[in-house]
Formats: structure tokens, C-alpha cells, sequence
């Protein structure tokens, strides 16, 4: 069975996380009676952990791959048991744990790596068969799992290592205010749309015996009490489920700006009004049903946008993620893991190599390179040595360091930039709404009307006068006219979320349509946002792939961004590490490869043993990051290192031009690449080299001065003013804490989807606009005829249903998203 | 046609009951995931509670450990 495997090697998927399997590799796994082969000792041990629980029907009912398992290598180390020990500390526990009767515990926790509901499926059925677990359960949509288990049995911690073994992360969760907020808000939607539709079914049972009463005799003492019966049963639905309506309303009326919540909350209320004054004196006509069935579709509308909207907040607690939850603290020399919470001023902390730093410091000693690519969007790691300061939540990448705290909790740069982003969705600009603004004028129209007809009626027959008007209300009811917008916004919507950008807040459609400027942010939006080799160029008698061979060897074991970009040559080719590795931070490494001594990095550090000595001058061109491979005796080759644009960046940029918007780049890089990125793009305004702050200045300014600003970003430096601006984008792979606070998010990460998306917001608005026309049209045939009492119920309503139906389908032809326009660029 | 004098009132209390059922199971989270449970109720992981002789196919898995 090995063999039948080994020879079809190479074009073969892990059979785990479905990653291509390296050449090079040995593993295999025994799942479901057959061997399988996989691409790392990461996915072997979870596949085996998985297939020994006898769990194995996961890989039948999942319909994604797994995430990889890069850190089930560590899942067996000291450190890590070390640091899951940390959450059986009483100390820790109190923070998120809750003790019940008889030494039973209750947690919360973040799982991480949750691809499909299989996975929750096998989380469930692997955590259950733990003794001493009580009962857990995972959530699919927003990643949580609720457990209680027995503490005298197992510990908190032999729960998380066995999460850790079949392939997730748990993290204990700390909700915040806000998602505690965003909790509450869905359970009270639910409980108002439950009340709602129960009601509504209640209330329309009466009503067909009511309609049916009035052709075949019904007594009249039963029909005065069906009426109290749907009287009570209305009741709750006014008051519950249609409150939000009412309350926008009148916030609508202080604020003087109408909504439609306003003619929805009129139509509402006076049709329940009038209902009750025909229930007491048993004349005219009772609404109930209609009160109810319309709360109860307007009420799915608005569930429906608010599933949406949360859909994108669903990682848990963002921050949390980012700082780690333990460190190592240094006392009189001894180490010592602590929560990272209980960090002091002027603690000394030892942060090891890829790990990452906890809190704001000085280097006291060593020195490293410092990824800070989360705060600051710079790719490459800064050489930081001792006196240095850093920033929590950045990570060491090359060697161990001690760093003295300087800043903690509230007052990291973490925090401030946090703080920055909370300001910024004060000043964010309203966005002015064409269908809050038509649906003003006419719910003024409708009520100018209202009034006088009434007035009319009053002076001509007054016993006519309420029931008129009331019928001119309903014919009026803004069914058509409420539909026209949501309808096509939903189906615009929808057919953009199959396209990969995922709409989060109500006002992204009509923005969009409406921008003047459009604003990127480089790394990670326009480029792939990490380093990979774009040029070898060889200097002394070795082909190109025997030079790549060398530096691969050489490079294998770092995590060093430069040389993850070598990482893919050595997979490929199954190489194996050079001997003797010596890293020598911000300079480059040397090594013994086939016995012989080479030298990788900067050139003057590279070059200095060999014949020449060769600087960066010497370099076959000035963009980019190149990198000198040399021996003992000679200089072997150049790389040459970029971060690359995305392939579809051109074309997209060439679009949006077309398109009429004004393209702008805002980087926090400020090195050569960023001139060579927008030339080649064909973007004339750059503004390199700028902070947080300064971005958000900038795209302030802009909005100023009229413009109309999308922003496209990705990082943690980019949330201010993603949250500033008009409109904002987030790339797919941003971090969750960006992306919970865009408009939207890219979540294919195919830039051709924004101008795409752009037309489609424009057809929304003619569609909207079209819609609007109709529904105002038919009010106009309409109301004068209600005015003048010629309207009987049975023929308003089907004249209602007829023109919400046309609205309808003329808002589906947006539900079909037109080609990508794939010009690929030179 | 008085038993409607007895019926609605019940059914209004039945409808009464089904509020409180549901505010109940919304309050006790059962809400809060309306994707996987349509998924895991297609997972039959039952293999080992149908008979051998019964089963389709012969498959060489699965000693279920419950």
C-alpha cells in the first residue's frame, strides 16, 4: 500500500489539511483501514490522534480541508504544557471560569482552525469521550464552545492539550463589552421575530374566520369576541415586536430626518388604533392581521441584514488574540511563566524567538529582529537591539531577548490605536441616503394628504372622515415603496457575497455608487504582502538552481521573512539543512553545505571573505531587496527579493480609472518599493511613509474637501482609518480586528471584485430609483381614488400586492452578478 | 358555535405557552447556532448500533468507543 502511494507522490494532497505533500516526505497515517499519506509529522499526529479516538467518520462528513496543523510540532513540548498549565492557576481562572455545585467548572473558549460543522462534530465527540467532561458544545458560527467538566477528574489544561492534538487552539474567551452587546441584540431580534410569527399565525386564523363570517353569517356577539381575541393577541406584536420601528421613529422626528421607519410606525399604529376603536363600538373594519403580518416581514428583512452584518465579528476577541497570554518573567535570573495580565512596570521579561512580545518595553539585552508588520504594514523585520524600544504585540523573530516593561494594559500602543479607532467612528461622516431622502419627501407628501383629505371628509360628511382616511393611510401603506430599497439591496447583496465581498453595514451599495476617491494601502492589498523571489542572477560558474540549492539549505530553518522566501524552493527540491548555521542578526548566515563554508545576506557582510567586496551598490538594480551568496573564495549569486503586486492589481487600478475614481496609495513603507509598486500600477498620488494618525489625517482631509473616499486595507495600522473613512474595505486576510470594523470585506481577495462591485452598486441605484418611480406612480393612481372613498379593501389590497410583486422582480435582476472583465495585465 | 367562547381562549393560552417555550430556548442559547445543527444531524455516526449482518457493504472501520 506504501508503495502504490509513494509512486503517485508529488501531485498528491495531505490527506489532512490538503496541502501539496513535499516530495521529501515520509508520513503516513492509517485512516478508515487505508494508508494515507501526509504532508507533515504536524498532520500525521493529529490524523492519528483522530483515527485512534475512533473518530475517523470526520473525514467523511467534512466538506472542508482542515487547517493545518504548522503548531501541533510544539503541541508535544514542554513550553506549550508549560503554558496551558497556566489556566489551571486559580489566578487565571477567575478571570473566565465559573465554579458550580460539586467542584464543577463552566469556561468559555475561542477554538481556532474550525473549518466545517464536521469539525465541531469532532470537537464534540473527541472532548465528550474525555473523562470528567460534563458536557460541551461547540459553535459553529462565532467559533465558541461552552464546557463544564469535573475538576477533580481533569484539569482545564488536559482538556486544552487535547484540543491542541487533534489539530485546533483553544483560547480561553473574555467577551467585551461589545460582543456581550452584539449577543443581547441578536437574542432580542430573535425573541421579537418569534413573537411576531407566532402571533401573526394566531391572528390569521381569526381573520379567515372573520372574512369568512362576513359571506356566510357569522353571529354577531361572535365576531365582537374574535375581534377582542385578535385584539389580544396584536397586542404583544405592537408593543414587542414592532417597538424598534416606533422608537427609530421618533428619534427620526427629534432629529428631523425622516426614515421610513416613520410611515411604518404610522401605518402601524393607526391601523391598530383604528382596529381597537372598531373592536369597542363594533363598527368598521378591523386590521389586526394586517398589523402583524407586516410587522412580522419587515421584522425578516431586518434579522436577516442583521445576521449579515455580524457575520464578519465573529473570531472572538480580536485584541486578546493578538497579545499573548503568558510571559516569561525574569526574577533574580529564574524564569518564571506568568499570565501576561499580571505584567508590572519595570519587570524584566525574556522574549524568545517567535514569540510574541507582551507588552511595551525597552531591549535591556540581546538583540533581534523585530516583525512588526501588524502595527506598522512594513514587511521586513526591524534589527532592534539593546536600548531599542518595542510594542506589545509585535513579534521577535531572530534571537531571545530581556525586555524591560515599560508601558502595560490600558497605556500599550496597542491600546492607543485602539483608542485612535473609537474617535474615528465618532467623526465618521454620515452618509447621506437617496432612498431615506425620497422616502422623506414622500412621507411628507402622503401625510400633507392625509391631513387634508381628513380635513376634507370632515367639513363634507364627518362620518366618513375617519374611515377615509385611515383607507387613504393603507392604500398608501408603503409596501411598494418600502420594498424598492431593501429588496434590491438585498439582491445586489447576495449576488456580491457569491462573488467574494461580503457587505457588512446597510450604506456600502449607495456609497460605493456614489465615491470620488478610492484609496489603497500597499502591503498586503495592492502586493501579496510577503517576500518571494523574483530574480537569481549568478556570478560564478553554478547554474541558477544549484545557487538556489545553497541558499535554500542555508536558509531552512529560519523564520525570518526573507528566508520563508526560499522555503518553497527547498520543499520542492527536499533539501536538507546546511551544518554549522551561524545567524548573525541584521547581517545574514553562514553555514557548511556539501562541506563546504557559504555566506547569505547583505552584501558587505556576504562578500567580505571572498575576493571582492561587494555592496549594495552593486546590485543588478536599486528595487527591491537583493541578497549576496558567496563562499570563502568567491561571490556566487544575487536574489532578488519583492513583495510582488497582485496579479489582477493593473487591470483593477486601470478600471477603477475608467470608472471615473481618483486612485491613491497610503503606505506606512517608505522605502524604494513603494515608487516601483505605483509606477508599474499606474498610480500618480502616493503618500508614503505616514502613521496611523497621519492616515486618518489624510483621508480626513479628503472628506473635507467633498470627497467621497473607499479605503482598502488590511492591518492593524489601517483600522483607524478604515473606521474613518466613508467607505472601507478589508482585505480577506486581514486581521479580524480590521475586518470587524470595514464596510465590507474582500473575502476572495480578488481586487477585480471592487470594480465590478462598483457597477453592480450603480445598477442598484438606477434599480432603486426605477423601483421608487413605480411604487410613487401607483400611489398617485391610487390616492385619489381612496380619497374619494371609491376603493373597496379587497380591491386595495390586491392593487398593494400586485405593485410590491413588480418591485420585487425588477430588484431580482440584480441577483445576476455580470462577468469579471479579466484583461490581464502586461 | 359557543365551544369558540372555550377554544380561542385556549388557544391563546397554548400560543401563550409556545412564547414562553420559546423565549426560554432563546435565552438558553439554542439560537445562537443556526448552522451546524442542520449539518450534524447528516453525520451518522451510528455504525455501531446497526448489526453486523445488516450492514451495507463491508467496511473494515470503526469500533465506536461509546
Amino acid at each position: 500500500m506504501h508503495q502504490d502511494i509513494l509512486t503517485g507522490q508529488g501531485d498528491q494532497a495531505c490527506f489532512h489539511c490538503g496541502l501539496d505533500i513535499p516530495p521529501a516526505s515520509q508520513y503516513y497515517s492509517i485512516i478508515g483501514g487505508q494508508s494515507r499519506q501526509m504532508c507533515c509529522p504536524g498532520c500525521q499526529a493529529v490524523a492519528t490522534t483522530i483515527a485512534e479516538g475512533g473518530l475517523e467518520n470526520y473525514y467523511k462528513h467534512r466538506t472542508a480541508d482542515a487547517q493545518s496543523p504548522n503548531f501541533a510540532d510544539q503541541a508535544v513540548t514542554e513550553e506549550l504544557l508549560c503554558e496551558l498549565k497556566l489556566y489551571d492557576q486559580a489566578s487565571v481562572q477567575k478571570a473566565f471560569v465559573t465554579a458550580t455545585a460539586e467542584g464543577e467548572k463552566q469556561a468559555a473558549l475561542v477554538i481556532e482552525g474550525i473549518t466545517c460543522a464536521a469539525c465541531v462534530w469532532l470537537l464534540e465527540h473527541h472532548i465528550k469521550s474525555l473523562d470528567g467532561v460534563r458536557k460541551i458544545s461547540v459553535n459553529l458560527t462565532n467559533h465558541r464552545a461552552q464546557l463544564s467538566w469535573d475538576d477533580s477528574i481533569i484539569s482545564l489544561s488536559q482538556i486544552l492539550t487535547s484540543i491542541y492534538h487533534i489539530g485546533y487552539r483553544g483560547h480561553p474567551y473574555h467577551p467585551d463589552k461589545e460582543e456581550q452587546l452584539l449577543e443581547q441584540e441578536t437574542r432580542k431580534a430573535t425573541r421579537r421575530l418569534g413573537i411576531a410569527g407566532i402571533f401573526t399565525m394566531q391572528v390569521m386564523m381569526l381573520a379567515i374566520a372573520l372574512y369568512a363570517g362576513e359571506t356566510q353569517g357569522l353571529e354577531d356577539h361572535l365576531a365582537t369576541f374574535i375581534r377582542w381575541a385578535s385584539f389580544v393577541l396584536a397586542t404583544p406584536v405592537v408593543f414587542y415586536s414592532a417597538r424598534p420601528f416606533f422608537e427609530a421613529a421618533l428619534r427620526d422626528l427629534k432629529t428631523r430626518h425622516l426614515t421610513m421607519d416613520l410611515p411604518v410606525s404610522i401605518a402601524v399604529g393607526s391601523a391598530y388604533l383604528a382596529s381597537i376603536w372598531a373592536t369597542v363600538t363594533a363598527s368598521g373594519e378591523v386590521y389586526y392581521d394586517s398589523v402583524t403580518m407586516f410587522t412580522f416581514f419587515l421584522l425578516i428583512g431586518r434579522f436577516l441584514e442583521m445576521k449579515a452584518r455580524h457575520r464578519t465579528g465573529r473570531a472572538g476577541n480580536s485584541l486578546l488574540n493578538l497579545l499573548p497570554a503568558s510571559a516569561v518573567i525574569l526574577t533574580n535570573g529564574e524564569e518564571q511563566l506568568i499570565p501576561a495580565n499580571d505584567l508590572n512596570i519595570d519587570d524584566h521579561v525574556l522574549v524568545k524567538p517567535g514569540h510574541i512580545i507582551p507588552a511595551d518595553g525597552t531591549i535591556t539585552q540581546g538583540n533581534s529582529s523585530i516583525d512588526e508588520s501588524a502595527l506598522t504594514g512594513e514587511y521586513l523585520p526591524l534589527s532592534k537591539s539593546t536600548g531599542d524600544t518595542v510594542v506589545g504585540g509585535t513579534i521577535n523573530v531572530e534571537n531571545p531577548i530581556i525586555v524591560k516593561v515599560t508601558q502595560v494594559g490600558a497605556a500599550t500602543q496597542l491600546s492607543a490605536i485602539v483608542r485612535l479607532l473609537d474617535r474615528a467612528h465618532e467623526e465618521k461622516p454620515k452618509v447621506a441616503r437617496i432612498a431615506d431622502q425620497m422616502a422623506g419627501y414622500f412621507v411628507t407628501a402622503v401625510l400633507i394628504t392625509a391631513a387634508t383629505v381628513g380635513l376634507s371628509w370632515w367639513v363634507i360628511a364627518p362620518e366618513h372622515a375617519f374611515w377615509i382616511t385611515l383607507s387613504v393611510l393603507v392604500v398608501t401603506c408603503p409596501c411598494a415603496l418600502s420594498l424598492a430599497t431593501p429588496t434590491a439591496l438585498t439582491a445586489a447583496t447576495g449576488s456580491l457575497r457569491q462573488g467574494g465581498l461580503l457587505i457588512t453595514r446597510g450604506h456600502v451599495l449607495e456609497s460605493l455608487s456614489r465615491a470620488t476617491h478610492i484609496v489603497f494601502d500597499k502591503t498586503g492589498t495592492l502586493t501579496e504582502g510577503n517576500l518571494s523571489l523574483q530574480h537569481t542572477h549568478t556570478l560564478a560558474n553554478l547554474s541558477q538552481d544549484e545557487c538556489l540549492n545553497i541558499a535554500a539549505a542555508l536558509e531552512l530553518h529560519s523564520e525570518h521573512p526573507i528566508a520563508k522566501a526560499f522555503h518553497q524552493h527547498a520543499m520542492q527540491a527536499g533539501i536538507r539543512p546546511a551544518e554549522e548555521l551561524n545567524n548573525h542578526v541584521g547581517q545574514g548566515l553562514e553555514g557548511l553545505v556539501a562541506g563546504k563554508r557559504y555566506f547569505i545576506g547583505k552584501p558587505n557582510f556576504a562578500s567580505r571573505q571572498s575576493a571582492c567586496l561587494l555592496s549594495f551598490a552593486d546590485a543588478p538594480d536599486n528595487t527591491g531587496q537583493w541578497l549576496l551568496l558567496s563562499s570563502e573564495t568567491e561571490n556566487i549569486a544575487w536574489f532578488g527579493l519583492n513583495d510582488p503586486a497582485r496579479k489582477q492589481a493593473r487591470s483593477t487600478v486601470q478600471q477603477l480609472q475608467q470608472q471615473g475614481l481618483k486612485i491613491q496609495m497610503l503606505t506606512g513603507d517608505s522605502s524604494a518599493a513603494v515608487e516601483h509598486i505605483a509606477a508599474s500600477l499606474g498610480i500618480k498620488e502616493v503618500i508614503s511613509g505616514v502613521s496611523p494618525e497621519q492616515k486618518l489625517q489624510h483621508i480626513q482631509g479628503l472628506q473635507k474637501d467633498g470627497a467621497r473616499v473607499i479605503m482598502v486595507g488590511d492591518g492593524i495600522n489601517d483600522i483607524p482609518v478604515l473606521a474613518g473613512a466613508q467607505t472601507s474595505i478589508a482585505m480577506g486576510s486581514a486581521t479580524d480586528l480590521a475586518k470587524t470594523n470595514a464596510d465590507a470585506v474582500l473575502i476572495s481577495g480578488d481586487l477585480l471584485r471592487l470594480p465590478q462591485a462598483l457597477n453592480l452598486s450603480r445598477k442598484t441605484q438606477s434599480i432603486i430609483r426605477q423601483n421608487m418611480s413605480w411604487a410613487i406612480i401607483y400611489n398617485l393612481i391610487a390616492l385619489p381614488l381612496a380619497a374619494t372613498g371609491m376603493i373597496a379593501p379587497y380591491m386595495a389590497a390586491i392593487g398593494m400586492s400586485a405593485s410590491s410583486l413588480v418591485v420585487v422582480g425588477n430588484a431580482l435582476r440584480l441577483s445576476k452578478l455580470g462577468r469579471v472583465n479579466r484583461v490581464e495585465s502586461p | 358555535m359557543d365551544i369558540l367562547y372555550l377554544l380561542i381562549p385556549i388557544a391563546i393560552i397554548l400560543a401563550g405557552l409556545a412564547i414562553w417555550g420559546f423565549f426560554w430556548s432563546v435565552n438558553s442559547g439554542q439560537y445562537d447556532d443556526l448552522e451546524s445543527p442542520a449539518h450534524s444531524i447528516l453525520f451518522d455516526d451510528d455504525e455501531h448500533l446497526i448489526p453486523d449482518d445488516a450492514k451495507v457493504g463491508k467496511r473494515n472501520s470503526n469500533d465506536n468507543d461509546k
